[in-house]
């Protein structure tokens, strides 16, 4: 816990969020009967003691695979998921905390909902097809700013639009989400999560669903918003080429996650140029060149994988976790677990013994496809 | 097969056209107007070949997918020839076949893994009731079929004995992937079609998929038609390449020459809007404008609404493209133009960065 928390915009503290593996036939069967067969739940732990300060105008780009808990971490850190440990602090006041209290020190616990938004995935979904953008957009108002009037609520509308390329903005106002492309139903979600003039935006695969031209301007509008309004942006992605924009043209850092914990943050060019962790640079592997002979080149290369599938984060190996595929690991990784960093500043880290030159991962053997340790010739 | 034709990356030595599309239209009738959905296209795919298909969605590519098998859903209308030319046998025109003979073609001869696996199997059947179904279909005795299948199935990394006893929501998206692969692949298909098979898919899953399939068409002897919007997928895999705008091909050519001396605008603006980790940030441009409605559809160019060098000749005539006999065509009436004064970091820059 570092002392200037109180300066931080958003700081989570060592946080878990543990989920029952609720199975629709482990729901019906009485607790009773579960304790006397011994059939206790094992909970997913989609994100498991990770620490990560967000600051003001800040932008952080959570990358890893399905699985990887990174849009958990993501909705964790703005309430929309409670966490089963740790602590997530908006402005040093402990955001679920603050809920229960509603008001601790001068902050209410409305202001911090306000200043933490949402874009989903999929625009479609996020929108109500039976109601105009102008009527959807106008309820989050309402509740946010009650004293405005019908006209300035419009008007911020429309200047919205403007603001997030829906132009001519008075085109669109009465428009069912139908009317819209993929592109500019993202925009309308920009739009509503705009209007509570957040701290901070999780977007959550905010492009992954939109065409390539479309990808780029889309990241395009969200750097000039966070620019022009100094939101900070969490942005949850699958694609490393993302994460290196969006983090790369604000100046923001990659923070890679595996299992639940966070491998490697840094600068996000640094992170791309000399990724540490050997998960990083499997990513970074798997990612195509766009140059036609090195793209030939690398879809012919075997994987450095040692396993294909990612573990079950139910039940994740021990040490470190990624020892079951990494294609360094030695016989140090089975059993010790790497430290997790508690986060500060701009600094490159990776949490994985190859950083630490005097460890005894370097003494030890090998282990082999199997997750043997193979025993030198 | 003993011919088996070596295409270095982009050049077949000899020709050996397999399927030719000739003239080939789509058109629906709508409410509000007639959509034309696939825009005079001509293309010879050649035995062995890969053909890559780029564009981005709306633009046509799953409407050629499918019109190579002649499978366009109703009431959509096709329009020209599909010629399908056997190694051995007569060639035939697919629209010209009755039911029964384009069935046997179908899957047969011609198959398709359609976009879309997460939702392609029957959640109530196991995947080797889908197998038996499709001999079935065919007249294939399920029990030969099924030995060949898991032949198969263990080529792509899978338990057969798993696999075919699986629902498909105990499979993961790659596996399910894998099945449609394998499904494909059942009848020894001389062509098969891949609809975006790594959408949706995680990159490390994607990767796999990837270079599975590039082992499976050395191994199978294939010719493939990859349908992507992802270019650098396009990149690793096609021999040649054909870039799809609103409905039409507007450049087309060996891969290498359609990637590194892009001529089209829009050919030239799509690779200019291409992420990868090497190429300068600054780099990286939009494209403006959105492609045009399926009904209506500008009488001259159909990119000249949005690009940047266009000119009064562009809104009256429409640039031919005809992708049968060539290297590299480009349906443009200003190639030189275009590479002059759309400057973009061409991928042989982005690699000397």
């Amino acid at each position: 816990m570092s002392s200037d928390t109180d300066e931080t915009l958003l700081n989570l503290d060592d946080i878990s969020v543990h989920y029952a593996d609720e199975s629709a036939i482990m729901e019906v069967i009485p607790d009773s009967v579960k304790a006397r067969f011994d059939w206790e739940e094992q909970p997913v732990r989609a994100v498991d003691g990770v620490s990560l300060d967000v600051g003001e105008n800040d932008v952080v780009a959570l990358v890893g695979e399905s699985g990887s808990g990174k849009t958990t971490l993501g909705k964790a850190a703005v309430g929309l998921e409670e966490v089963t440990d740790g602590e997530v602090r908006y402005r040093g006041t402990d955001f679920w905390e603050l809920k229960e209290n509603g008001q601790i020190d001068g902050t209410s616990f409305q202001q911090a909902r306000k200043a933490l938004q949402i874009v989903h995935q999929d625009p479609s979904a996020a929108l109500n097809p039976y109601r105009t953008i102008m009527a959807t957009l106008t309820d989050p108002l309402k509740r946010w700013y009650p004293d405005l009037t019908a006209v300035d609520r419009r008007e911020r509308i429309l200047s919205l639009f403007d603001e997030c390329g829906l132009t001519p903005p008075r085109e669109y106002e009465d428009r069912y989400p139908h009317e819209l492309s993929g592109g500019e139903k993202q925009r309308v979600t920009l739009v509503r999560a705009m209007l509570a003039e957040p701290d901070l935006i999780l977007a959550d695969e905010p492009v992954s669903a939109l065409d390539v031209s479309l990808r780029v301007e889309l990241m395009d509008l969200m750097i000039t918003l966070q620019q022009r309004f100094e939101t900070s942006f969490l942005f949850v992605t699958h694609d490393l080429k993302h994460a290196r924009y969006i983090a790369g043209k604000t100046g923001g850092r990659i923070a890679v996650m595996y299992l639940g914990e966070i491998v490697e943050i840094g600068p996000a060019e640094e992170v791309i140029r000399n990724p540490k962790h050997p998960y990083t640079q499997i990513l970074k592997w798997a990612t195509l060149p766009s140059h036609p002979d090195d793209a030939q080149k690398a879809i012919q290369a075997t994987s450095p994988l040692r396993k294909r599938d990612i573990p079950d984060p139910v039940d994740p190996p021990s040490g470190c976790r990624f020892h079951t595929r990494c294609p360094k690991a030695r016989e140090a990784c089975v059993d010790e677990s790497p430290e997790q960093y508690s986060e500060s500043g701009d600094s490159h880290k990776a949490a994985c013994f190859r950083e630490i030159p005097d460890h005894q991962y370097w003494q030890s053997e090998h282990l082999n496809e199997d997750g043997e340790i193979m025993i030198p010739e | 097969m003993s011919e088996k034709i070596k295409s270095g990356p982009g050049r077949t030595e000899t020709r050996d056209t397999v399927l030719e599309v000739r003239n080939v239209e789509v058109t629906y009738e709508m409410g509000r107007g007639r959509a034309r959905v696939l825009d005079d296209i001509d293309v010879a795919i050649e035995r062995g070949e890969t053909l890559g298909i780029v564009g981005e969605s709306g633009s046509g590519k799953s409407m050629f997918a499918s019109s190579l098998m002649h499978a366009v859903q109703d009431p959509g209308v096709l329009n020209g020839e599909i010629v399908y030319h056997p190694e051995d046998g007569d060639s035939v025109n697919l629209l010209d076949l009755s039911t029964r003979k384009l069935k046997a073609i179908r899957w047969e001869e011609i198959a398709i893994v359609y976009q879309g696996a997460m939702n392609a199997f029957n959640p109530t059947l196991t995947i080797g009731r889908h197998f038996t179904e499709t001999f079935e279909a065919h007249d294939v005795d399920p029990d030969s079929g099924l030995e060949r299948a898991r032949d198969i199935i263990k080529d792509l990394n899978l338990d057969p004995d798993r696999l075919l006893e699986a629902y498909s929501h105990e499979l993961s998206g790659g596996e399910k992937q894998r099945a449609l692969i394998a499904l494909g692949l059942v009848f020894d298909p001389e062509v098969l079609i891949l609809d975006e098979p790594t959408a949706a898919m995680d990159l490390l899953t994607q990767r796999y998929i990837l270079e599975m399939l590039y082992e499976i068409k050395e191994e199978y002897d294939l010719t493939l038609v990859f349908i992507s919007h992802d270019m650098p997928i396009i990149a690793g895999f096609a021999d040649r390449i054909a870039v799809m705008y609103s409905f039409e091909f507007v450049e087309f050519g060996n891969a290498r020459e359609v990637l590194l001396q892009p001529e089209h605008p829009y050919t030239r603006l799509l690779l200019g809007a291409t992420l990868d980790l090497e190429t300068p940030l600054e780099a990286t441009h939009t494209i403006e404008g959105s492609p045009p409605d399926p009904v209506n559809v500008p009488l001259g160019c159909s990119f000249a609404p949005r690009c940047p060098i266009s000119a009064d000749r562009c809104e009256a005539e429409d640039p031919e493209l005809r992708a049968e006999d060539t290297t590299h065509e480009v349906a443009c009436f200003f190639p030189n133009r275009s590479v002059e004064e759309i400057g973009i970091n061409t991928a042989d820059q982005r690699r000397r960065d």
